[in-house]
């Protein structure tokens, strides 16, 4: 199968000379949930944010390698940003909602890029909450404030605002943290549904979530790929002992 | 000294310290009021001054007052803001930009008088403006200039990073997440400090000395290259240059300015006491 997303000997250098990342090679199918996970400060949120560059914040970090993206490089000249932000759209840890109602904040991408059809916008606010599984609980208070949603609610209305988008890829840096395992067990089922339709890179809150969720996972350790494979290989036979030593809680 | 001992001495000091700044200012306060209130009438904001200043009104200075803090915010507000959004925004952090901000800093610090004479000596000589309102206008507003720029970087830089990687996240340009999120939310801690600016602006005498305020000049202003009265320095000349003013007169003046600046005040607390309560999290 054609991979959708080709990393090629990525390396990523912060301002202060932190190297996060050193010579990562992967390939990202289509519709399947790719699984990053490994210690904190091993590389995962930086490599994620690379891939729509939302990486160009870092002002005078320094980056070597190619992501191909369908094909093209996205720190190619002339790949649009913009665009490439609404094609692999991202979810954070911390559930951020715009000031604004739940609707503002499900158009506010789309209206940032010019859709001003108030059917189409609707159609999608609806579609996008019933794919991150929550129209039932706020399809009556679609003008109330996002701010008044609690944690897991607020995390699937971020999730619903980047499928709004109806993006190629969805990017989640893990997106369950701050939840209890009731959300938890919302949005990791939601996940089933969506990989029908999108490409799932994610990073999870744990080894045992990323067994759960993945199809095909990378273990990253300081900034290195040290073994990535199908779920089964690298959770329940993993190859390299350092890897082995992490999803059996030895360290971590 | 016990813990408690210390706690105690610590809070009457500062206690007593607060007192003894905010006593004398409300005293001031109470004073001009108490001398000045007699002299408040329709007639004195409206009628020009007669009979040497020593009889009338102070309608002329007051509507100059007015004209100079509305040209000092066309001038302050659009370059102070643009500025502000530049400096926190798009400039990156090296040497220039820390110099720019050193200036800015110290321009704020410069004493009023010389905002006057570079007033005089840019836009009254070189660019031929003469004495006018127009001249008097730009010299307060660049006297104004760094409070807007330094308030509203702050108000900018306060805004949380995750509204502005979450809007470019989802595909918007720097200019739309600076337009759509990064104002909305600074908007009260700029329009505070634009305020205040303008208050301070409308109260300042040194720097429409020598480039718009007229000592004595009935007539209201025509054009904005015409001088006009203001009402600080009308009440520099009515105290000390014209003999046998009566006092109620000098204090209903001071009574008018010290309303004028502290109602921008006042303006400028309701602007952000309003903002933050419609602006829920």
């Amino acid at each position: 199968m054609e991979s959708i997303i080709s990393i090629e000997n990525v390396f990523f250098t912060y301002t202060d000379g932190t190297e996060a990342l050193s010579d990562i090679t992967l390939e990202i199918q289509p519709n399947e949930v790719f699984v990053l996970f490994g210690p904190a400060r091993g590389g995962k949120s930086t490599l994620l944010r690379l891939l729509n560059r939302l990486s160009d914040l870092n002002e005078g970090a320094q980056h070597q390698g190619s992501i191909l993206f369908n094909g093209t490089d996205v720190f190619d000249r002339r790949v649009d940003v913009t665009n490439l932000r609404r094609q692999i759209s991202m979810v954070f840890a911390i559930p951020t909602t715009l000031p604004g109602s739940i609707r503002d904040n499900l158009t506010y991408g789309l209206k940032m890029a010019g859709m001003r059809d108030s059917n189409i916008l609707e159609e999608r606010v609806e579609r996008s909450l019933q794919q991150a599984a929550l129209w039932d609980e706020v399809k009556d208070r679609l003008d109330a404030s996002a701010f008044a949603l609690s944690g897991g609610q607020k995390q699937r209305l971020c999730i619903a605002r980047s499928l709004a988008l109806e993006p190629d890829i969805v990017v989640l840096d893990n997106p369950t943290s701050g939840l209890d395992p009731l959300s938890t067990a919302t949005v990791e089922e939601s996940l089933f549904e969506l990989k029908k339709q999108y490409t799932i890179i994610m990073v999870p809150h744990s080894v045992q979530q990323g067994a759960r969720v993945a199809d095909r996972a990378a273990f990253l350790l300081d900034g290195e790929l040290v073994e990535k494979g199908d779920t089964q290989q690298i959770f329940l036979y993993p190859q390299d002992q350092r890897t082995e030593d992490y999803v059996t809680g030895r360290f971590g | 000294m016990s813990r408690q001992q210390s706690n105690r001495l610590a809070k009457a000091i500062i206690t007593i310290v607060s007192a003894m700044v905010i006593i004398p200012i409300v005293f001031v306060i109470l004073f001009v009021v108490y001398n000045g209130i007699g002299a408040l009438s329709w007639e004195f904001l409206t009628a020009p001054p007669t009979n040497g200043m020593r009889e009338g009104g102070i309608g002329p200075a007051l509507l100059g007052t007015v004209i100079l803090t509305f040209v000092v915010a066309i001038v302050a507000m659009p370059f102070g803001i643009a500025a502000a959004i530049y400096l926190a925004e798009y400039a990156k952090d090296n040497r220039l930009t820390r110099w720019v901000r050193l200036a800015i800093v110290n321009l704020a610090g410069i004493p009023s008088v010389v905002y006057g004479l570079f007033g005089l000596g840019v836009f009254v000589l070189f660019l031929g403006f003469g004495t006018s309102i127009i001249a008097g206008g730009l010299t307060l507003g660049l006297m104004t200039l760094p409070v807007v720029i330094s308030t509203s970087e702050e108000a900018i830089l306060a805004v949380p990073q995750h509204f502005r990687t979450v809007s470019l996240s989802l595909g918007a340009t720097k200019w739309q997440t600076i337009r759509h999120q990064v104002l909305p939310h600074a908007l009260p801690g700029i329009l505070t400090g634009v305020i205040l600016g303008l208050g301070r602006a409308a109260g300042e005498t040194a720097p429409i000395l020598f480039t718009v305020a007229a000592f004595y000049l009935p007539e209201l202003p025509k054009s904005i290259f015409d001088q006009t009265m203001a009402l600080p320095y009308h009440l520099y000349v009515i105290s000390t240059q014209v003999p046998g003013m009566p006092l109620t007169i000098q204090y209903g003046t001071a009574l008018v300015l010290l309303l004028i600046v502290l109602s921008f005040t006042l303006i400028a607390t309701l602007v952000r006491t309003n903002m933050r309560r419609r602006r829920e999290w």
